[in-house]
């Protein structure tokens, strides 16, 4: 077979070269040794969310009374909201086949190695080919990583592999690592009746939102009777007791599984990168603004050359690749304005700096606060839970970072997101009529607020 | 009694905007049908608004020193007691820089005058303006980005919409400028479509030495923007117009002036004669000859080609701050000595803006003469809907061929710039031949 692109794993950093690379005009081969759209399609992103969804409408069943509505107890089954995600996950996964299809694009199943500079080899279950083709796009993607010495065996030891698969929750459940990973499940896990003990070397939940963030979702997750240990290094994992246990320096603590939400790291080995002399540096494969590795002609992108691990900033990559190849001189991309997003219960939404790391690199900022409590929608809504925060510096009224905690965070922050990209400051923000009654009124109110102006408070 | 609008009137096929020079009536004066209200600076001259209603002037909505666009609400006049909240809450705000409400005036030949667009003569040889510091050819970091201390700008505000067209930048870009004191105009933008973006004026900004704002002692200011007049600005939108789609070619003659120059310096010395000058003759023979080549006098339609019969000629007239043609009528039927005394007032009250509208439109041709600047020859960019322009330049004493041997004589250059869709090179040479001939037998121009 030869083609113009050959690339290698279809997670949202793959499939997205690889439709861009076919609008380009390009010719594609696909190559997957799973199941079309990776990681984030089949076992991660769009499952998980699926999980918080029915998470979601199991706590709204446990304050039906709250809106009128007499329930004589109910029953939710675990088991099949694992199942339900499964159904989104094929969905999804059909999805992006029909895309191939539509983009004519050829999906060869198997495992690819690249061989030389124009050549990947698919070992299939038909046999093995070499695919010809003038670029190659790596998108492996990334798998989950353990602590030294711990194996993950999905059974007590899990990845978010198992726990996105496992049908049969357990009683309790040890999350080691308070990531979006970690408090994600957790907040799956609790809505379920299971016990949950949060573990987390770093001094805080979500370490690298801002630190009102963590506070917010900390005093979100106390509610619950989410058991949380901050500030505490893991010393062993080992069976034990009605499972695990697992030994810290603060500690023993016991459970039936222990969840390993530590990070991921870039699945780089095995695809033929060393003979070739694509460099890497701390794990990651170092590719140029265009995405192009140092071996000509074979780009990378995604979780496979660093952080943040994160889908969209992928499919971004992704295209710059798919762009660069075809010859276009595409946009570098602006690191600096990839939201970041944990979809637990509340959201968290942040993108920019926090107000900590803004005054390190010495600005000198202004801050609006505007919690959800003083919000009509979120009122109406019940809920409540969070706040939006917007850090800017205060000569110029640039927006460094903007923090939301609460319901919908993950859609609010998108405004901020267009905002940073045009340069706009805070009077572009205010100057826009935010309809009422919405969420989105709070991003309005907290950019007032970095001004001093906020009416609603 | 009723309520009357006082709007922008429109002056002129051209007119899109005018600015108010002053109001001679402040609000509370009563006023009577035919008062004079204001003054009105439009793209050709200044003239005086007259009121068409009866009344107490209520409100004044644009000040003195400020545009509006032709056709918007300056001002109402009511009685006292009248309720003109309606009236003003319905007039939409005047904009800074007004739109074109005459529209593509020159495409509409419905009614005879036509909008003159005035001509610019593109120079071969004429002395070129200072040039204009580069905007935006020169790539930021490069250019010794200076102050411009002369807008004088004390506290941080956004740097407004310029005369040349709005400065692309990003909310961030611009307030950064306004405080850094860096003139956005100067900036080559990095961003989408060529907008300026914060790292753009973050490297200009670097190269601006601390200038205290409030400091112009003498400071070595390297240039200075001068904001367009309107009749520059009109110039400026119109020319590219009138250029492009014009298919121009060009017809030099060299014309012996040695009799007309004799000719007008006997004339001169007579007594009670008004004076005539070089420029006279021109306009007077050109006059005759567009009625011997009325193809000349002519003017391209689209579906037809429009000729004149009666020679009313536009003398190209420089100001400090742009070039003006007013419209000298009839000139088949006026004699030198007219045609003289015609002109010269003309060209007087165009220099102090006081011409009368009628005689800023009209022209069947047109005459520029840079004669007075030295230039041997030019060619000159007609005024549509026009369809010919010549340019003259200076009398010059050369050496000649004369029965044979070398001589010395007063050479003239003449260049007919002829627009080809309504005539053709033979018929533009033959018109010039003749304005040659006349010239050369200039008896011929007083008879």
């Amino acid at each position: 077979m030869k083609v113009d692109v050959a690339v290698v794993g279809t997670g949202p950093g793959g499939y997205v070269a690889a439709i861009r690379c076919a609008q380009l005009g390009l010719s594609v081969a696909a190559v997957e040794d799973d199941r079309p759209g990776g990681v984030c399609l089949n076992w991660g992103c769009i499952p998980t969310k699926a999980l918080l969804r029915n998470a979601e409408v199991v706590n709204l069943f446990g304050r039906a009374a709250e809106f009128g509505i007499r329930l004589a107890g109910f029953e939710a089954s675990y088991a099949e909201a694992i199942q339900r995600s499964r159904r989104v996950a094929d969905r999804m996964s059909k999805g992006v086949e029909f895309l191939f299809r539509k983009n004519k694009i050829t999906l060869v199943p198997g495992r690819g190695v690249l061989k030389a500079r124009g050549a990947v080899e698919v070992s299939g279950p038909g046999g093995t080919e070499t695919i010809q083709a003038t670029s190659a796009i790596l998108a492996t993607g990334s798998e989950p990583k353990s602590l030294p010495g711990v194996p993950i065996d999905e059974k007590t030891v899990l990845s978010s592999n198992g726990a996105v698969r496992n049908e049969q929750p357990p009683k309790s459940i040890i999350v080691i690592g308070a990531g979006a990973v970690g408090v994600e499940f957790a907040d799956v896990y609790a809505s379920y009746g299971v016990q949950v003990t949060i573990l987390e070397a770093l001094p805080r939940l979500v370490p690298l939102e801002d630190e009102e963030v963590s506070k917010e979702l900390a005093r979100a997750f106390r509610r619950r009777s989410i058991e949380m240990k901050t500030g505490v290094k893991v010393a062993s994992v080992k069976p034990g007791g009605a499972g695990v246990a697992v030994e810290t320096d603060a500690g023993r603590l016991e459970a039936e599984q222990v969840l390993m939400a530590v990070g991921r790291a870039a699945k780089v080995t095995g695809l033929g990168l060393e003979p070739l002399g694509v460099r890497l540096d701390r794990g990651f494969v170092t590719v140029s603004p265009r995405m192009e590795t140092s071996v000509p002609g074979v780009y990378a992108i995604g979780d496979m050359v660093g952080p943040p691990l994160l889908a969209h900033k992928a499919m971004a990559e992704g295209v710059v690749a798919a762009e660069a190849i075809a010859g276009r001189d595409p946009r570098p991309l602006d690191y600096g304005n990839v939201p970041a997003c944990t979809y637990c219960r509340p959201q968290i939404a942040s993108i920019g700096v926090s107000e900590a790391r803004a005054k390190e690199n010495g600005r000198e900022v202004s801050v609006g606060r505007f919690p959800f409590t003083a919000n009509g929608k979120a009122v109406a809504l019940g809920d409540t839970e969070g706040f939006v925060k917007v850090v800017a510096d205060k000569a110029t009224g640039e927006i460094l970072g903007v923090h939301i905690v609460g319901p919908e965070a993950t859609e609010i922050i998108h405004e901020f997101a267009v905002g940073r990209t045009v340069e706009a400051t805070l009077e572009e923000v205010i100057h826009t009529i935010h309809a009422h009654p919405t969420l989105s009124e709070a991003a309005l109110e907290a950019t007032l607020g970095a001004l001093g102006q906020a009416i609603h408070l | 009694m009723a309520v009357t609008k006082v709007v922008m009137p429109k002056l002129s096929e051209a007119m899109e905007t005018g600015k108010i020079i002053k109001w001679l009536k402040k609000e509370g004066d009563r006023i009577q049908g035919g008062d004079i209200l204001a003054e009105i600076e439009t793209d050709k001259a200044d003239v005086e608004m007259e009121a068409f209603g009866a009344g107490v002037l209520r409100k004044v909505l644009v000040p003195a020193g400020e545009k509006a666009p032709v056709g918007t609400l300056i001002g109402v006049i009511a009685e006292p007691g009248d309720d003109i909240a309606a009236v003003l809450a319905s007039a939409p705000a005047p904009a800074a820089a007004g739109v074109g409400a005459a529209g593509s005036a020159s495409a509409r030949n419905d009614t005879r005058s036509a909008p003159p667009a005035a001509p610019t003569p593109s120079a071969a040889s004429a002395p070129a303006p200072p040039p204009r510091p580069a905007v935006v050819s020169t790539p930021a970091p490069a250019a010794p980005a200076v102050n411009a201390p002369a807008v004088g700008i004390p506290a941080p505000t956004a740097p407004t919409a310029v005369a040349t067209g709005r400065v692309k930048a990003s909310p961030l870009a611009k307030k950064i400028a306004a405080q850094a004191g860096v003139d956005l105009r100067l900036i080559r933008g990095t961003g989408p479509g060529g907008r300026i973006i914060r790292r753009d004026v973050d490297a200009a900004a670097v190269t601006v030495t601390a200038v205290p704002a409030a400091a112009p002692t003498g400071p070595a200011v390297e240039y200075e923007d001068r904001p367009l007049s309107q009749i520059r600005a009109t110039i400026a939108k119109r020319l590219p117009l009138s250029k492009a789609p014009v298919p121009h070619f060009y017809v030099t003659s060299e014309v012996a002036m040695d009799r007309a120059w004799e000719l007008r310096e006997e004339l001169n010395a007579l007594e009670g004669q008004p004076k005539v000058s070089v420029n006279d003759l021109v306009v007077r023979a050109c006059a005759l000859a567009l009625l011997r080549h009325p193809g000349v006098n002519a003017s391209f339609q689209g579906e037809s080609i429009r000729v004149w019969h009666r020679a009313h000629i536009g003398i190209a007239v420089a100001l400090d701050d742009g070039l003006i043609t007013p419209v000298l009528r009839d000139c088949q039927a006026k004699s030198l000595a007219q045609i003289a005394v015609e002109a010269r007032d003309l060209v007087e009250r165009a220099r102090v803006r006081k011409l009368r509208v009628t005689e800023l439109s009209g022209a069947t041709f047109s005459i520029s003469n840079l004669g007075m600047y030295d230039v041997v020859e030019f060619s000159a960019i007609i005024n549509p809907p026009e369809g010919a322009i010549l340019a003259v330049g200076s009398v010059r004493r050369v050496p000649v061929v004369d029965d044979g041997g070398l001589g010395v004589g007063r050479r003239m250059a003449l260049t007919l710039s002829c627009d080809h869709r309504a005539m053709d090179g033979a018929m533009g040479a033959r018109f010039l031949q003749d304005v040659k001939r006349l010239l050369e037998e200039p008896l011929r121009l007083l008879v």
